[in-house]
């Protein structure tokens, strides 16, 4: 039988049961476009986080109280120190909380945070517009404001607000900056935050007092002079903040290094993609036992029509031909669908809103060819099943097959 | 291939000789056939042996289970010998491997189904084409066209068997035997599933070819009305021949 003949009878032959391979069809699309999707989505929330880490800065170091323990703002000044820790290059200690932002009829939550100018590079920040809290800010907590890009065209549209005002707490402020757009995605962002000086939030925010004409802070962010002094700049602050603290035994302070964050949760990330991909294995597999089942139907049929050729001249090879070439055009096709699917799936998925998550995807073309190698393996294996029983039947035998 | 194997073997001098003594177009040998059901052994041919020439128009005759549809599956290499020879055209089919048996029934042997045996989703056309595209055929429209007008058939070629009666069916099967201009037509029990009317155009059709090609024709039946209208009468009883008879054979008129 000619290389023609043969892709025209297996066509034919689809073509003359459309329904069977219709169901076939929808397996394999099914599948594909599942793996397809999962897998953009796991690798666009893999990529979003080492995104935001990587927006954190990588020489960074957090230092936090222990429960109980207070970490003051002098304590923080004082790691600024080229005699006890030369490691370090600058510090930027933090006061945390929330309230509602209120421009004209808009409102909104947000969490503000206290800080201080070096937040601007040690976080490495930058200004969309306007300019970040300064050393008289904070000195004479001033009531000034720094909007996360989010929070401002929440309140604000896409209008500059810089030199406009804000209500929080019936106080009203001024905003003086707003910081570019960071890109990470979910809660946490400093999208979504705002900024005052830290004696701001102390004073005016928090409302409290001082604690021994001290003020606490929640985390003091650290930034080395370069990524090998993590170790060191660490060791430092340690020695010191016992020095300064008295201790003799336990620290009541922690120290996180934020590389070792990093590690954690790429970890963590890796995990997320195996089981996506885990679950996209399955619904590829559930997709091949729909072929198979769909190709098991029909052996009665098909073996009756493998006879009936064997009858009219066609040799066990024709027939297996045959049934490979009608298989790899069904799974052919359909991962191709499969695949337009999946990726179509996941760019309309991406930035959909999640609560306060937005969903990223990343279209990987490894894993779309991957897809339609497996279910081309899957359609070939369950699609030439009955074909390899069937032609080594003499045809008489086929023929009676019930 | 027996395509070569057709060359060489007719080229030895045995079988040349048998081809001009008599003139056999099919040999069979102490052919036995015996199905194996678990531990039990059904005998459905015993050493049966004839020969048959070319032209001839031959019935084979016998009560259910007699083993007629055992012997026709054997000659028309759907199915193989327990023991025994099997010579077409000279060639001992009974020592082929599975390829040269596919190219015998794809060129040699017609066959005709009682249930017919069409693909129930293709058309009149594509069933007849059907043994065209196992082998590498030319000029396949005009084969096809002229089997089908053979049968009475050109204007039903794109209907499927769903939609053609019973006779129409089994025309389609005849033209589909005829198609690939075969050596013999073997029909088993052609007329069994029709009425005598649709029965009788079957038959004339079959007795018109082998009169006027002179192709070598054998018919299983169960009727005598059938069988009068064949040059020679086989009669099978429990898988052994018991008589072998040449009358003049009836003309078929409808
Ligand atoms: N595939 C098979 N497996 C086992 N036994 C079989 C098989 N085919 C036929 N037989 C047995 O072989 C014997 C001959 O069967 P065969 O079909 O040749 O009879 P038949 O003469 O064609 O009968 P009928 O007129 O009813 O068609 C029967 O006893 C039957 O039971
Ligand atoms: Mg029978």
């Amino acid at each position: 039988m000619t290389l023609w003949a043969t892709f025209m009878t297996a066509l034919n032959s689809l073509s003359a049961n459309r329904l069977r391979a219709f169901l076939a069809l929808l397996g394999i699309i099914i599948g594909v476009s599942a793996v397809i999707s999962l897998m953009s989505i796991g690798r666009g929330s893999q990529a979003t986080i080492t995104d935001r880490i990587q927006n954190l800065g990588t020489n960074l170091l957090s230092i936090s109280p222990q429960p109980d323990e207070v970490l003051t703002l002098e304590d923080a000044f004082s790691l600024i120190d080229p005699i006890h820790t030369p490691s370090v290059k600058a510090v930027a200690p933090q006061i945390s909380t929330s309230g509602t932002l209120i421009a004209g009829k808009e409102r909104r939550r947000t969490q503000i945070i206290g800080t201080t100018p070096e937040a601007l590079s040690v976080r490495s920040f930058t200004m969309k517009s306007g300019t970040f809290i300064s050393v008289p800010h904070v000195t004479d907590s001033q009531e000034v404001i720094v909007l996360g890009s989010q929070v401002a065209t929440d309140l604000f549209g896409d209008r500059d607000s810089v030199g406009e005002y804000i209500r929080i707490n019936s106080k009203r402020y001024t905003i003086i900056g707003i910081l570019a757009p960071e890109g990470g995605t979910s809660f946490g962002s400093v999208d979504r935050q705002a900024m005052v000086p830290i004696t701001t939030a102390y004073y005016r925010i928090l409302g409290d007092k001082t604690v021994h004409g001290e003020i606490p802070v929640q985390s003091i962010n650290v930034e080395a002079h370069n990524h090998t002094l993590m170790e060191k700049a660490s060791e430092e602050i340690q020695v010191l903040l016992r020095l300064r603290h008295k201790i003799s035994d336990e620290d009541d302070f922690v120290i996180l290094n934020l590389s070792d964050v990093i590690e954690t949760l790429e970890e963590t990330t890796q995990t997320i993609v195996i089981f996506l991909g885990i679950i996209a294995g399955i619904s590829l597999l559930v997709a091949g036992i729909g072929i198979m089942n769909i190709m098991l139907v029909s052996v009665t049929e098909r073996t009756r029509e493998i006879g009936i050729r064997k009858a009219m001249g066609a040799t066990k090879q024709d027939i297996l031909f045959q049934f490979v070439t009608e298989s790899v055009l069904l799974s052919f096709v359909g991962g191709i669908i499969g695949i337009v699917f999946g990726i179509g799936i996941s760019q309309l998925i991406n930035g959909m809103n999640l609560g306060n998550q937005m969903l990223r995807t990343v279209i990987s073309y490894d894993i779309a060819l991957l897809a339609l190698l497996v279910s081309s393996a899957i359609g070939l294996f369950f699609g030439i099943y009955p074909a390899i029983r069937a032609s080594a039947l003499h045809p008489i035998d086929a023929l009676r097959y019930e | 291939m027996a395509g070569h194997l057709a060359v060489e073997d007719v080229l030895r001098p045995d079988r040349l000789r048998i081809e001009l003594l008599d003139n056999p177009i099919i040999k069979i040998e102490d052919v036995t056939k015996i199905y194996k059901l678990g531990n039990i052994e059904v005998v459905a041919l015993n050493n049966v042996s004839f020969t048959i020439n070319r032209g001839e128009i031959i019935s084979i005759m016998g009560p259910s289970g007699s083993g007629k549809s055992t012997l026709m599956n054997i000659l028309g290499c759907l199915d193989i010998t327990s023991a025994g020879n099997y010579y077409l055209e000279g060639l001992n089919v009974s020592a082929m491997k599975d390829n040269q048996l596919a190219e015998i029934r794809n060129k040699k042997v017609g066959f005709v189904f009682q249930t017919y045996n069409l693909l129930p989703r293709s058309t009149a056309w594509s069933n007849v084409e059907l043994p065209l595209l196992y082998s590498n055929a030319s000029n396949i429209k005009l084969k096809v066209s002229t089997a089908l007008s053979q049968v009475g058939l050109t204007d039903r070629a794109h209907h499927k068997p769903t939609e053609l009666s019973g006779g129409q069916q089994q025309r389609v099967g005849i033209a589909r035997a005829l198609v690939k201009n075969p050596s013999i037509l073997l029909a088993d029990e052609p007329t069994g599933n029709l009425d005598s009317e649709s029965g009788n155009e079957i038959m004339k059709i079959i007795q018109n070819l082998n009169r006027e090609t002179g192709l070598t024709v054998i018919i299983v039946t169960h009727e005598t009305s059938i069988a009068k209208y064949t040059d020679r009468i086989i009669s099978v009883l429990d898988g052994s021949i018991v008589s072998d008879i040449r009358q003049k054979a009836a003309t078929v008129t409808t």
